[in-house]
């Protein structure tokens, strides 16, 4: 039997029978029933044998988190409420049922992946999960299946170094003072609805640490996947760049189509000590649900970097193209003096697609520095929103920020929104905002097009075009394929 | 090669082309002049298949298929090119990579192999230096920022490397200083061969004292109302349009 049919039929088993209280002998499939309760967050706290200070941390989480409200009235997103019991919080594919081949995977899905030229690249991935590490690597990678990591691959080169690069559950042993330093040390577990859920609940993720004066020699990748039906993907990831340190990160996502909507909440906490740089790249490309609307992930993400140390940098560099609905803020807190933060974004949006995303830059140092570039482009009758707060303390002299936020439509039934905050507290800073929107023009598209190119291709041209400045922050690994997935993510957008 | 009969094209219900009759065999080189307004660019756009014109009448067939019933893009790979007369900016694209992008595009459609990385440049850069035109100019996005004159050897390079079979040159030739109106003409009369025809825009003699058209034609109130040889552009030189009926102080 395939892999998923088997975690599908164990889902269907599971979740018909009625589960009393310590229910944990029954799961021998690793999938917790529907519902979220006290016993749950316990329950995955156990799977996971977490130390107690881990388990007490969610359980408080899972307490305030029922006193608080979704956030469901300043974002521009319009959904039906989610039903939060009738999910499931814990769903691991057992070991031996590692995904072995492409032959569980959607075929309409593989036939995008084509297109994008993936295929290979979740061999690759998947080779990594057979555990073939004779390559040089160019790319080291963990891949999270569902809800745990399957495998961290080139993690013995990377420990020579003293590079941890692992699961977070992993880490929880390998490095518990580290963890517990830092775990909620950027988000804490009070920060917002979705965040706080997470904390409650989350299943597993990456987690990083770059010693001290350590130029990581790759780039370091997590894979995300969510495979199995309503199950609710909560991932973690923490990663520490000590001081002089510097690390390169990806994380790429794709989920299965399904009819119904999955939620994904995830937290992203990096923090960068004195001197120290993390770059983060995000090409995100969940499923976005069909041309009438239907289905698709809920994509509500929290992602915060602390900029703790002197001369520290943290870039945030997204391409957004896929889930119905994304609501995500990637944002850096510059504490340190002279720190810098950037956020280069691309969000593309479809159909009907949602997104409301942003950054928040919070200049608490001296002389900091923030940088946000953000392209937005909608088609169909995509709403997409760009919401961006920067906040200058009192203490932030001479803070620098910079705003460039251009909008592109693509017919006239979509819309854009910009929605900027600037709070200066400090006299002697200085915060620029620029703002533009335009539409494809039928000039352009016809000059393409009498040049030889059809008109997707063409729209694909102008648009990488109009993303070119932030397209070019990504690594090179990635930067292809982000292109590839700008001209994908429009199909059908025009004529 | 082309066949144009009895051709006639309105915008927004209004009616610009008005019966036009042109062929143009393989070769020949064939000018076409005219007062402003006249329907020189309105059948260049008509020919190239841009959206928004209206065909009312008349048909074109060009090596012997139904061109009208063409897409843009299969009208290119059948070997039409279009230069401009007002190339347009595509902010953010480099001009290696558009002209790429369309030898491939054009290339696939023909079901030739597309050319890669290092082939590609070898042949652009080849025809960069044939215009004079800099290794700067091909890294820049396509036309952003170019002056006149640029875009007008842009036009020329694009031509230069897509080597079409029929290219219709729109005004190529204004805003270009002395020297590069001679380096654009010889790029031109570079692409001429006995497979190669071509249709030549223009306000200006002087434009043909360098390619020299086989036929001339003065096209007015949408409709060729004269065709004869090179002396035609030197009659109207002198003549203006007066002759046609255009007031030219209008
Ligand atoms: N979209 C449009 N709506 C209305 N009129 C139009 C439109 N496009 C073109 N025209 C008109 O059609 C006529 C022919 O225009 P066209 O651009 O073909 O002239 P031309 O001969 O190329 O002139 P020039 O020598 O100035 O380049 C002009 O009167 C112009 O105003
Ligand atoms: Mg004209």
């Amino acid at each position: 039997m395939a892999a998923t049919t088997e975690t599908v039929e164990q889902v269907r088993a599971v979740t018909e029978q009625k589960y009393k209280y310590g229910f944990t002998t029954d799961i021998e499939a690793d999938v917790a029933p529907k519902g979220l309760n006290e016993d749950i967050v316990r329950f995955i706290s156990a799977k996971k044998e977490e130390p107690e200070w881990l388990l007490e941390w969610r359980l408080k989480a899972f307490r305030v988190w029922q006193e608080m409200e979704e956030p469901r009235h300043w974002a521009k997103l319009s959904y039906p409420p989610i039903d939060y019991q009738d999910a499931h919080y814990y769903a691991a594919p057992k070991m031996k049922d590692r995904p072995k081949s492409l032959d569980e995977v959607d075929p309409e899905l593989l036939k995008t992946y084509e297109k994008l030229g993936i295929p290979l690249r979740e061999q690759e991935i998947l080779a990594g999960v057979e555990g073939s590490e004779g390559r040089s690597p160019a790319i080291a990678v963990d891949a999270v299946f569902d809800s745990v990591s399957v495998a961290t691959t080139f993690k013995a080169k990377l420990e020579e170094m003293g590079i941890i690069f692992c699961s977070i559950s992993e880490a929880v042993h390998k490095c518990p003072e580290l963890v517990q330093k830092y775990l909620g040390s950027v988000v804490p577990y009070t920060d917002n609805f979705y965040a706080t859920l997470n904390c409650a609940v989350f299943t597993d993720g990456s987690f990083v640490y770059i010693p001290k004066g350590v130029r990581c020699p790759m780039e370091l990748s997590t894979y995300f996947r969510i495979n199995q039906a309503n199950t609710g993907q909560f991932e973690r990831t923490l990663i520490i760049a000590d001081e002089g340190s510097y690390v390169s990160y990806l994380e790429g996502c794709t989920a299965p189509k399904r009819d119904e909507n999955q939620l994904h909440a995830a937290v992203v906490e990096l923090v960068a000590l004195d001197d120290a740089q993390i770059k983060y790249s995000t090409v995100q490309n969940w499923y976005p649900g069909n041309e009438e609307g239907v289905g698709g992930i809920y994509n509500f993400v929290t992602k915060r970097g602390a900029c703790r140390g002197r001369n520290s940098k943290i870039s945030w560099t997204q391409v957004e193209t896929g889930s119905a609905i994304t609501w995500k803020y990637p944002s850096c807190i510059l504490q340190g003096d002279n720190s810098v933060g950037e956020f280069y974004s691309v969000a593309i949006t479809n159909n009907f697609q949602q997104a409301d995303t942003g950054t928040k830059m919070i200049h608490i140092g001296k002389n900091t520095r923030s940088t946000i570039v953000s392209k937005g482009i909608s088609a169909g009758r995509a709403q997409q929103t760009y919401r961006g707060l920067v906040k200058i303390l009192p203490k932030a002299e001479g803070a620098r920020n910079h705003t460039q936020c251009d909008s592109l439509l693509i017919g006239d039934q979509c819309g854009a929104h910009t929605v900027p905050y600037i709070e200066n507290r400090n006299r002697t800073a200085r915060v620029e905002h620029e703002a533009t929107t335009a539409k494809i023009s039928e000039d352009q598209l016809f000059y393409c097009r009498q040049r030889g190119l059809s008109e997707e291709d063409a729209v694909s041209l102008i648009v990488n075009g109009f993303c070119k400045e932030v397209l070019k922050e990504l690594p090179m690994e990635f930067a292809v394929e982000a292109q590839k997935l700008v001209g994908i993510s429009l199909e059908g957008s025009v004529g | 090669m082309i066949e144009i009969k009895n051709l006639h094209a309105s915008v927004d219900g209004k009616e610009i082309l008005k019966g036009i009759d042109l062929t143009i065999r393989p070769g020949e080189v064939h000018a076409i002049m005219g007062p402003n307004g006249s329907g020189k660019s309105t059948l260049s756009y008509v020919l190239a298949g841009r959206d928004g014109y209206e065909i009312t009448e008349g048909s074109v067939s060009f090596f012997g298929k139904d061109l009208l019933a063409m897409e843009p893009e299969e009208r290119a790979a059948a070997g039409l090119f279009l230069a401009f007369q007002y190339p347009v900016e595509i902010p953010g694209v480099a001009n290696t990579t558009f002209l790429k992008s369309a030898l491939n595009a054009i290339r696939k459609q023909r079901g030739e192999p597309e050319l890669d990385a290092m082939q590609f440049l070898k042949l652009v850069r080849e025809k960069t230096k044939a215009l004079s035109m800099t290794d700067e100019m091909l890294k820049r996005a396509v036309n952003v920022g170019f002056s006149g004159g640029e875009k007008k050897r842009n036009e020329t390079l694009q031509m230069a490397v897509l080597q079409p079979k029929f290219a219709i040159l729109d005004e190529t030739d204004s805003g270009l200083d002395i020297d590069a109106l001679k380096i654009v003409a010889e790029g031109v009369n570079a692409l001429r061969s006995p497979e190669r025809s071509m249709l030549v825009i223009t306000h200006y003699q002087r434009l043909l004292d360098y390619i020299v058209p086989d036929h001339v034609h003065v096209l007015a109130f949408g409709k060729i109302q004269r065709s004869g040889g090179k002396e035609l552009a030197l009659e109207l030189e002198k003549n203006g349009y007066a002759e046609f009926g255009v007031n030219e102080a209008a």
